[in-house]
């Protein structure tokens, strides 16, 4: 049970900086479908970059260098995509929906590139990502629960909160919201708005690429696997799921990461029906899609632009 | 101009031109300059990886794609089958009905052929066999694209987060299937081909050629001279309009889901009935977002897609034969068509806007 907990929260942390780093997109008003693309880029340039940082010291490794340097350059990677979305969508105006499905088709092909530069194995840098960042004291399964985690858990609460205030509790985050609801009013009122879609676009792909990393690091323990563009639908998928606030994607993401390792858990599940066990997020994803939408509360609906280029002559 | 003037006049700013004035030459200009800088930077990729001069891996390209009678028979295949799918996403789309769950409901249709190939196969005579998989095909395409549609058009509720999480449940349920049914558990089907569709003319692939072939001459009457396709092009247009003139949008938009999913059935009857003949999980491997794109590309219009779906197969597998040739990672076939794509939609721009510099404006004022 423990361990299961313990699981679901280390995988639902890549889901919640994929989902943050949508929200922050989608409140800006552009939808964003290359996050699974651009986690994939994330994941593999951080890989990538602690594989160059190994062979070029050897053995001589410094423990904060390797978690910040992939840390960076899965940060940096990741912003690249999306400043090749924001360029496509904003400048130019082009469709989101379709420039997203082109991103993710080049960010997968990317991270396999790089990868098969590199190797799939990545276990030794792994472990300073999973090394616990507070000392365990004697409180059993609630330090094993709450304190022992490596630093992405830490990072992604902190991100996730610190978004949630930006948001909802400064002036900036108001413009933000501003821009993703009716952008031709923020343009009356002063506001910047290919700015701040620029910013929110690139910062968003940055966090979501660190999900990339952690999913590999931290949850898969340096074992590079092909699919972590399916957990950058599921995070799409998890903004809905939690009506766009990312503090209420804390619960969420670890509801996700326990239907997704649920499987593995539960006692008694046959070989066969261990996949339908993982068919749960999506089932649960899309009920909760038809729910909201039953419901029309007014807190609970996307920005109201999202998905449409803002032309300032076209009003 | 003076300088005061200067000051208040940005470098260049950027009017959106009127469609009616586009001439049909500038159109393919554009598009034509946007496909060779994309092959240009993709070769300038590869030439940089792999160290080889461009005109040897765009020799490589052209030499995977039309080298031997099978590649042209295997390409065929891939433009029939992408088409096929494309076919099948294209009046949903004309619609804005963001159907990006074609993988899924191409995926649940070869589990329902291949159930019927598995069940029924010694049972039925194999003509009778053929109108099952068939039917069972086209049904379970349909219904898996119905389930969005009538929420979207009752509810309103998203449809490209729900048909996408569709996807992932006909996924999940292809890997129980593949369990339940290979007894040995190691999750490969043996291909069936004795319950396959029939071989013509010798050539494996040509009944899938074919019957795309009629199709796409069905889809493009049916979108642009029906009734039903006019009424498609009105809700894609405006939903007000659409309701003002008295059409029943909801019942549009079920009904155009419907044959979407039919015909992604049959997509799904060619993979499955008649070329695989078995399944997995990657059957339909991102052919249901890349129809998207096929689809978009094309304007909607099956004729262009035609086009489009072998602009498509041609990257892919010209890129397949650079990765063999010079030795490296397949997924530079991704890499090449992602860039392509991005170059294609960002195109676009030119055709609907138009940049004004400083010194021209007072022309256009």
């Amino acid at each position: 049970m423990l361990a299961f907990l313990v699981s679901a929260i280390r995988l639902g942390m890549t889901f919640l900086l994929g989902s943050t780093g949508e929200t922050i997109t989608e409140k800006a008003g552009h939808l964003n479908l290359g996050i699974p693309g651009v986690m994939c880029v994330g994941a593999a340039c951080g890989c990538y970059a602690e594989y160059l940082y190994f062979t070029e010291v050897g053995i001589d490794i410094d423990p904060t260098l390797a978690i910040l340097i992939p840390m960076l350059a899965a940060l940096l990677g990741a912003a690249a995509m999306g400043l090749l979305f924001s360029f496509l969508t904003i400048t130019l105006r082009a469709n989101q929906n379709m420039t997203g499905l082109a991103i993710t088709t080049l960010g997968v092909g990317m991270s396999e590139y790089i990868i098969n530069e590199a190797s799939i194995i990545f276990t030794k840098g792994s472990r300073y990502f999973r090394a616990p960042l507070l000392e365990i004291p004697e409180l059993e399964w609630f330090g094993e629960l709450f304190l022992g985690h490596g630093i992405f858990v830490y990072l992604a609460l902190a991100i996730a909160l610190i978004t949630t205030y930006v948001l909802n509790k400064t002036r900036i985050g108001l413009h933000l919201r501003a821009v993703g609801e009716n952008p031709a009013t923020a343009d009356a009122a002063g506001i910047n708005v290919s700015l701040y879609r620029y910013v929110a676009t690139c910062v968003g792909c940055g966090i979501a690429g660190l999900g990339g990393l952690s999913f590999i690091m931290d949850y898969l323990k340096g074992n590079w696997e092909y699919c972590v563009d399916a957990i950058g639908w599921l995070s799409i998928a998890l903004v809905i799921f939690t009506v766009w606030k990312p503090n209420l994607a804390i619960i969420g993401s670890i509801v996700f990461g326990a239907l997704y390792v649920a499987s593995s858990y539960i006692p008694g599940v046959s070989f066969a029906g261990k996949e339908l066990f993982k068919m749960l997020p999506y089932v649960v994803t899309i009920l909760v899609l038809i729910f909201t939408s039953m419901r029309k509360n007014r807190d609970h609906q996307p920005p109201q632009s999202l998905g449409l280029s803002y032309f300032r002559e076209e009003r | 101009m003076a300088s005061s003037e200067k000051k208040h006049t940005p470098l260049l700013h950027i009017v959106k031109r009127d469609p009616g004035t586009l001439t049909w030459g500038y159109k393919l200009l554009v598009r034509g300059i946007a496909i060779l800088a994309a092959l240009v930077v993709c070769g300038v990729l590869i030439t940089l990886l792999t160290g080889e001069n461009p005109v040897v891996v765009y020799g490589s390209m052209i030499s995977g794609v039309f080298g031997t009678s099978r590649r042209v028979w295997n390409m065929l295949q891939g433009v029939a089958i992408l088409l096929c799918v494309s076919l099948a996403v294209t009046p949903a789309f004309k619609m804005k009905f963001w159907n990006i769950g074609a993988e899924g409901q191409v995926l649940i249709s070869g589990l329902a052929c291949v159930a019927a190939m598995m069940f029924l196969g010694d049972v039925l005579p194999l003509g009778l066999l053929i109108v099952v998989m068939v039917a069972a095909s086209v049904l379970a395409g349909m219904i898996w694209a119905v389930l969005p549609a009538i929420f979207k058009a009752y509810w309103n509720t998203n449809e490209t987060l729900f048909t996408l999480m569709m996807n992932y449940v006909a996924t999940q349920l292809v890997a129980y299937f593949l369990k339940v049914f290979v007894k040995n558990g190691s999750g490969v089907l043996t291909p069936m081909p004795e319950f396959g569709l029939p071989v013509i003319g010798g050539q494996a692939y040509l009944l899938n050629v074919l019957i795309v072939l009629v199709l796409t001459i069905l889809v493009y009457v049916y979108l642009k001279f029906s009734k039903q396709g006019y009424e498609i092009t009105i809700v894609g247009e405006s939903e007000n309009t659409a309701r003002y003139i008295g059409i029943n949008v909801k019942k549009v938009v079920i009904r155009t889901m419907l044959i979407s999913g039919a015909v992604c059935g049959l997509a799904g009857l060619l993979l499955v009935g008649g070329t695989n003949h078995t399944i997995s999980t990657t059957t339909v491997g991102g052919r249901g977002f890349t129809a998207i794109m096929v689809s978009w590309l094309g304007k909607f219009d099956p004729l262009y897609m035609v086009l489009t779906s072998f602009l498509i197969i041609f990257l892919e597998m010209g890129s397949q034969q650079v990765s063999t040739d010079f030795r490296i990672s397949s997924s530079i076939s991704s890499i090449v068509t992602g860039i392509i794509l991005l170059f294609i939609i960002g195109c676009e721009f030119f055709l609907q806007y138009r940049v004004v510099f400083r010194k021209n404006r007072k022309e256009n004022v």
